[in-house]
């Protein structure tokens, strides 16, 4: 399956307008039942595994079991995600267990800049120049046709 | 009809789907409106954070120029597509995706850096990143850049809306909430559709649980072909679909496997089949020009694998052990040894855990340790992704200064990347013949025709205006599915018992069909007739007029289409998406009448190249949906440039 919620874990977002994994989910699968308040994943056989849900549930509540159809039993793929870094725990059905850490981002969220940190360009409206070309290009001049002999 | 509230919104530049291409438009449309005065406005089916095909994330970004120049990424991108791209697109997103690489580092996406702080390449064109949150922080840019109070999250783009002065201009889009009952209707000056490509068109490996494990993402639809289609717009290269090989199952990705750690695959008795296909006498020969020349464009590499696969000497293996042993036997010594091995393992569990998690949680759930042994890879079901290694998308104007005397007449009409319709732009996979541009170039591309749509907007500051009685009857259909359900729920037992939760249980009904029955039936239908996995890629004359017959039958039924809730609504009209582009990829494939692209799709009634009659050609289509026919014909390719040799990967 794909995602699927812990009973136990979930609080419902604590009754929020949306909860996180209704918001983030690319295929709007994620459910919130009003009268339990329990997220259930409403279309299991429509997730892509993209662990969006797994990765913003608050109380990792969500985990992940593999397709029935082709895995078989007994592994877990847990991400813990934080402001700079994800740390991935990878259990086997044989038990082996590993870890491994990555960088996300290097700036901090909410503080990314659209021109990436270079100037706004040289263009007009009329010519080829693209916002923050050709800083952002780091050559002198956009190439064009009659460069190429 | 239910009660459905409707919301209207005018603006000047309306961007439908904020995935890569669209978020690249964000960007540049926000700079460009600032300094004329013009509102943007953005609308995404999904949450922008976590939108579109890079939503998991991505490991890599397959397309960086570097030091190279737009005609060496042609000759590649040319050679791959066995000869036919637009050049013009093709270099133009070229000669700026630099750029857009260089702002993603500004913006804080991880790059990989060596010890001289120069990037990681995984291939001549690929930089390697960490690339977990490269939508997330792509999204945050073009979110600051337009303005949150200027996006629409969770709104479903149906159609196009047209003025009713000029119907070759559009004037706006129309779309429902999947999370209240809300119709939006968007009036605009320009349109810029970023709205993705297309899958489960053809039925995929998994359909059981795993059925949403398509490689490409279940939640792209066929939307940007839809919206641009039915709008009248000039269609390009609709028959050229993409089946990348890759491990079986869960679809992981193998390219820094090849390119990066350099394994190779072999059939199961041991074949190097890609050097058996090159050498004298081998099959590439026959796939001449392009099967003689280095890269061996993705297509004849899936033919190659094809071929041993159906001759009965699969399964295919990828000997990721053997490249494991061979990189770490460099070192030195018995410590540098295991550190190499260690450092190996993480990045091929990256690769996985960035971007196809599922192909980790495969590997776990069967204890594979690629060090250890092979591992099977298959090719996968078509897809419609333009902006990968397929071409399906709009033709479009490219820019002025990359024409020829010859091609100007055809390549170029005012703006770029404009549609033939007035005001309509497009990107990303919404663009045919401009290849091989993945994220970095779909947000190059986004970019380019941002820019143009503002000063479309600048040059054309009249407001149209679409027929009310229009918009009123598509209010009226889009709500369509729910009524029938309302209607006709209570006449099988199953449709009115209560049920705990709306689980997808089909429901079994004489009066309507199900979204995903329908979309079922379309899968077989194309799996069987237009050349899916199920018919090892085969399709004639005959097969394909049979599938034509059975879409239409399809596409009647699609009116009684049934939704129980707005998330099956918007089901629903992925569907009738879907359909489209199904029946103008059967058309273009009935018309083109030779085997391209071998390893893409087969014409068993025409399995060779005919680089005489086709060589030089585009298919193009155009469809009139008063009529509900399609007009199938064929555009020159005009080459800009020599191409003295093929730059590699
Ligand atoms: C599995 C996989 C691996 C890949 N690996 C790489 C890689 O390693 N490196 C690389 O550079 N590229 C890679 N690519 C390619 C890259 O992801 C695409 O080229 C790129 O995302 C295309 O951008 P786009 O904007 O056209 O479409 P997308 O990014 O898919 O965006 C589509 C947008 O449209 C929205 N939308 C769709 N329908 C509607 C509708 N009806 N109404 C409103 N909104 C709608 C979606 O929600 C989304 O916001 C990969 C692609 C896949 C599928
Ligand atoms: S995000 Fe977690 S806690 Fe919140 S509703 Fe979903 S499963 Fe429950
Ligand atoms: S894993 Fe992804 S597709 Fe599946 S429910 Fe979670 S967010 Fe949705």
């Amino acid at each position: 399956m794909p995602s699927f919620v812990i009973h136990e874990k979930c609080d419902g977002c604590k009754g929020g307008e949306v909860t996180a994994c209704q918001y983030i989910c690319p295929n709007d699968l994620m459910v919130l039942d009003e009268e339990l308040m329990k997220a259930y994943n409403s279309e299991p056989d429509m997730c892509w595994e993209c662990y969006n849900c797994v990765k913003i549930c608050p109380t990792q509540a969500i985990e992940v079991r593999g397709y029935a159809d082709f895995c078989p039993l007994g592994a877990n793929c847990m991400p813990m995600r934080g402001s700079e870094d994800i740390m991935w725990t990878v259990q086997f059905r044989g038990g082996t267990i590993k870890r491994f850490k990555f960088p996300i981002r290097t700036v901090a969220e909410g503080s990314v800049s659209p021109d990436g940190g270079f100037d706004e360009g040289q263009g007009s409206l009329d010519d080829q120049l693209l916002f923050t070309e050709p800083a952002s290009l780091k050559v002198d001049k956009l190439w064009t046709l009659s460069d190429h002999q | 009809m239910r009660d459905f509230e409707t919301v209207e919104v005018t603006t000047d530049l309306l961007i439908i789907g904020p995935g890569m291409a669209g978020s690249g438009a964000c960007v540049e449309a926000a700079h460009w409106a600032k300094q004329n005065n013009l509102t943007i406005t953005v609308v995404d089916k999904a949450a922008m954070e976590r939108s579109g095909a890079v939503a998991m994330g991505l490991s890599a970004i397959n397309q960086y120029q570097g030091e190279n120049t737009p005609v060496d990424y042609l000759s590649y991108v040319r050679q791959d597509l066995m000869g036919l791209c637009r050049d013009d697109l093709v270099m133009d997103i070229s000669r700026h995706v630099n750029g857009s690489v260089h702002m993603f580092e500004g913006y804080g996406l991880p790059l990989w850096k060596d010890d001289q702080g120069n990037y990681v390449h995984e291939g001549r064109w690929q930089l390697m990143i960490n690339g977990e949150s490269y939508k997330a922080i792509v999204a945050e840019a073009g979110k600051t850049a337009v303005g949150i109070d200027n996006l629409y999250e969770r709104v479903f783009i149906v159609k196009l809306l047209l003025d009713k002065n000029d119907k070759n201009r559009v004037c706006g889009a129309i779309g429902f909430s999947v999370r209240e009952n809300k119709i939006y209707v968007f009036h605009c000056k320009a349109c810029l559709v970023s709205a993705g490509g297309a899958v489960h068109v053809f039925r995929p490996r998994s359909t059981g649980e795993g059925l949403g494990r398509a490689w490409y993402p279940p939640w792209n639809a066929g939307s940007s072909s839809y919206l641009t289609t039915t709008a009248g717009a000039e269609m390009s290269s609709q028959e050229v679909v993409f089946i990348p090989g890759r491990y079986k199952d869960g679809y992981g990705p193998v390219g820094a496997w090849f390119l990066l750690f350099k394994a190779t695959a072999t059939s199961a008795s041991g074949v190097n089949y890609m050097a058996e296909g090159l050498s004298e006498g081998g099959e590439l020969h026959n796939w001449a020009p392009y099967g003689e020349v280095k890269p061996i464009p993705t297509c004849l590499r899936n033919h190659l694998m094809m071929q041993k696969m159906y001759s009965g000497d699969g399964p295919i293996l990828i000997h990721t052990d053997k490249a494991i042993a061979k990189l770490a036997e460099s070192a030195p010594n018995e410590k540098a040894y295991k550190k190499e091995l260690k450092k190996l393992e993480s990045e091929a569990w990256e690769d996985f855990l960035d971007m196809t998690i599922s192909q980790a949680v495969l590997w776990a759930s069967k204890d594979v340790f690629p060090e250890e042994g092979p591992s099977e890879i298959m090719p996968s079901e078509p897809y419609f992704i333009g902006s990968h290694s397929g071409a399906s998308g709009a033709w479009t104007s490219g820019p002025e200064d990359l024409q020829t005397a010859e091609s100007k007449s055809e390549y170029f009409w005012g703006y770029n990347r404009m549609t033939t319709v007035k005001g309509l732009f497009t990107a990303g996979d919404g663009v045919g013949n401009s290849s091989h541009k993945f994220s970095s170039g779909s947000f190059t591309e986004g970019r380019i025709a941002a820019k143009a749509a503002v000063k479309f907007c600048v040059e054309n500051p009249e407001m149209p205006e679409a027929d009310p009685g229009k918009i009123d009857k598509l209010k009226q259909d889009i709500v369509t599915p729910l009524e029938h359900y309302d209607q006709h729920h209570a006449y099988t037992t199953l449709g009115a018992v209560k049920k705990c939760y709306e689980l997808p249980v089909e429901e079994v009904n004489p009066n309507y069909i199900t979204p995903k029955m329908a979309m079922f039936r379309l899968n077989k239908i194309m799996d069987e007739y237009v050349a899916g996995w199920g018919n090892q890629y085969n399709c004639s004359e005959m097969t394909l007029n049979i599938a034509l017959q059975e879409l239409k039958r399809l596409k009647e039924d699609l009116s009684k289409l049934a939704a129980r809730n707005l998330h099956e609504l918007m089901r629903c009209w992925e569907n009738i998406h879907r359909v489209q582009i199904a029946e103008a990829h059967t058309r273009h494939k009935l018309f083109r009448e030779e085997t391209r692209w071998p390893g893409y799709y087969y014409r068993t009634d025409f399995p060779k190249l005919d680089e005489k009659n086709w060589a030089d050609v585009f298919v193009n289509s155009v469809y009139d949906e008063e009529k509900d026919e399609f007009q199938v014909f064929t555009r020159p390719k005009h080459s800009l440039v020599n191409i003295r040799e093929v730059v590699g990967m």
